[in-house]
């Protein structure tokens, strides 16, 4: 398939080669064939598109209630296997020590010590059965558990008043969510997966999950997280997809 | 096939309705060559359309079209449904609409006996087209609000039977679209003075 060796051809570019092939054919297919005169306008053309993308992500705050829930589903409906997807292979998913692990917290919060695995398996955790919708436009349902953000947020001493937070991955992912998201009650603290502990592919050892946002905003393998007011963008927020990204 | 006469017998247009007409002509090639990028990224059904024939370069290039063309799309079916209706041309045009005549008027139309009448008015095929396509078109921009934002149309998700029966309904309407134009283009070059009167007015 074309898609996956566009995909092995990107792994093998350096990171920078890779922004710049998906800048310049981020708006090649069209726009010569509609302005006819290609290499000119194709800059500014991606800086209106560009701003029309944060306009979108103005319009989605807005649109945002925060009491809407995601609709949950009986666990008969998880779909099994649950689908792998990654901008790497299933086998090069980061392997994180979970004895180890210290989760960092930084930025406007009040308590900023580290986070072991045991501390936060021995917060209240809940858990729900939700839709997971890609960006590519597939979905799968299932059951994830852990802690609830909004309170890990307020046990943290977090400035919910604060615009974003952002999160930093073992796979060198990276990526950011509005406030109002984050304090969403269904924004979880990911550490299971279908009652046991989540495995590696899936993110282990924590994964931030919002049934309220795309698949590329629910970032896996996390060792920090901090809360701001500069917009830290992401990964694939960086290259051209919707910051906001809600659904 | 869009024709009205005046009374000096030439068809006329009026302006809302021709820069309408070649906005929407605009916001729709842009969306369905975008969406048909968007589509390739996770197809519904087993079979892709070619790159050259989308939008967008890549999944990322082409949601920035998509979310950028739904205004131009939404905005300008709005303000051709306002002036449509305050005008009172659409009551007018595409009212009374009868089974009995449609299917008649079908019938002569596909034995090549249907007249293109110089009085103005649309024959009923021609309304029952023009209304169907406002009706499909409508229901593309619901299915995609689904598709969008399922979480936050919690009705609209439902009445389209959840969300992965929406990204059907999305493209089943955009097919139906491609239907709609195919056969207005066969029509309007079969009588290329309707398609000088959508440009000019008359």
């Amino acid at each position: 398939m074309s898609k996956e060796i566009i995909r092995a051809a990107l792994e093998e570019m350096p990171v920078s080669a890779r922004r710049l092939f998906l800048k310049r054919t981020l708006t090649l297919g069209g726009l010569s064939l509609i302005t006819g005169c290609g290499v000119v306008n194709e800059e500014s053309a991606e800086k209106v598109l560009m701003r029309i993308s944060s306009f979108n992500d103005r319009v989605q705050g807005w649109l945002f209630d925060p009491n809407q829930l995601a609709p949950t589903f009986p666990e008969s409906m998880i779909t099994r296997p649950f689908p792998f997807n990654a901008f790497y292979s299933r086998d090069e998913a980061p392997e994180v020590d979970g004895e180890a692990y210290q989760l960092e917290v930084s930025g406007l919060v009040a308590d900023k010590q580290k986070w072991s695995l045991a501390a936060l398996r021995a917060l209240p955790q809940i858990s729900q059965v939700t839709r997971h919708i890609c960006v590519e436009g597939w979905s799968a349902i299932g059951k994830w558990g852990g802690v609830r953000f909004s309170d890990f947020l307020r046990r943290i001493g977090a400035d919910t008043t604060a615009k974003y937070v952002g999160f930093k991955c073992a796979d060198d992912y990276y990526t950011s969510i509005d406030m109002p998201t984050a304090l969403h009650a269904q924004t979880l603290l990911t550490l299971t997966y279908d009652g046991k502990t989540l495995p590696r592919e899936y993110g282990f050892p924590m994964k931030l999950r919002m049934p309220t946002k795309l698949g590329y905003k629910n970032p896996k393998h996390i060792v920090a997280l901090f809360v701001t007011n500069t917009p830290p963008g992401g990964y694939w927020e960086d290259q051209g997809y919707n910051w906001f990204g809600g659904s | 096939m869009n024709r009205l006469t005046n009374r000096s017998g030439s068809a006329h247009q009026p302006v809302w309705l021709r820069v309408t007409h070649w906005t929407n002509v605009i916001a729709v090639t842009l969306m369905v060559m975008s969406g048909w990028r968007i589509y390739n990224a996770s197809p519904i059904f087993d079979f892709e359309f070619p790159d050259a024939m989308t939008l967008g370069g890549w999944l990322g290039g082409a949601i920035q079209w998509h979310f950028a063309a739904m205004w131009l799309l939404a905005a300008n079916g709005l303000f051709y449904l306002a002036c449509g209706l305050a005008t009172g041309r659409l009551r007018r045009q595409m009212f009374p609409l009868r089974i009995r005549q449609l299917w008649t008027d079908f019938t002569a139309a596909l034995t090549g006996r249907l007249k293109h009448e110089n009085d103005g008015r649309y024959n009923a095929v021609q309304k029952a087209a023009y209304l169907f396509v406002i009706a499909d078109l409508i229901l593309i921009v619901l299915s995609g609000l689904v598709v969008f934002k399922p979480v936050q149309f919690p009705l609209l998700r439902t009445l389209m039977g959840d969300f992965d029966n929406a990204r059907i309904v999305h493209f089943v309407a955009m097919v139906a679209l491609m239907g709609f134009i195919v056969v207005h283009v066969v029509m309007a070059l079969l009588v290329p003075r309707t398609v000088v009167a959508m440009i000019r007015g008359h």
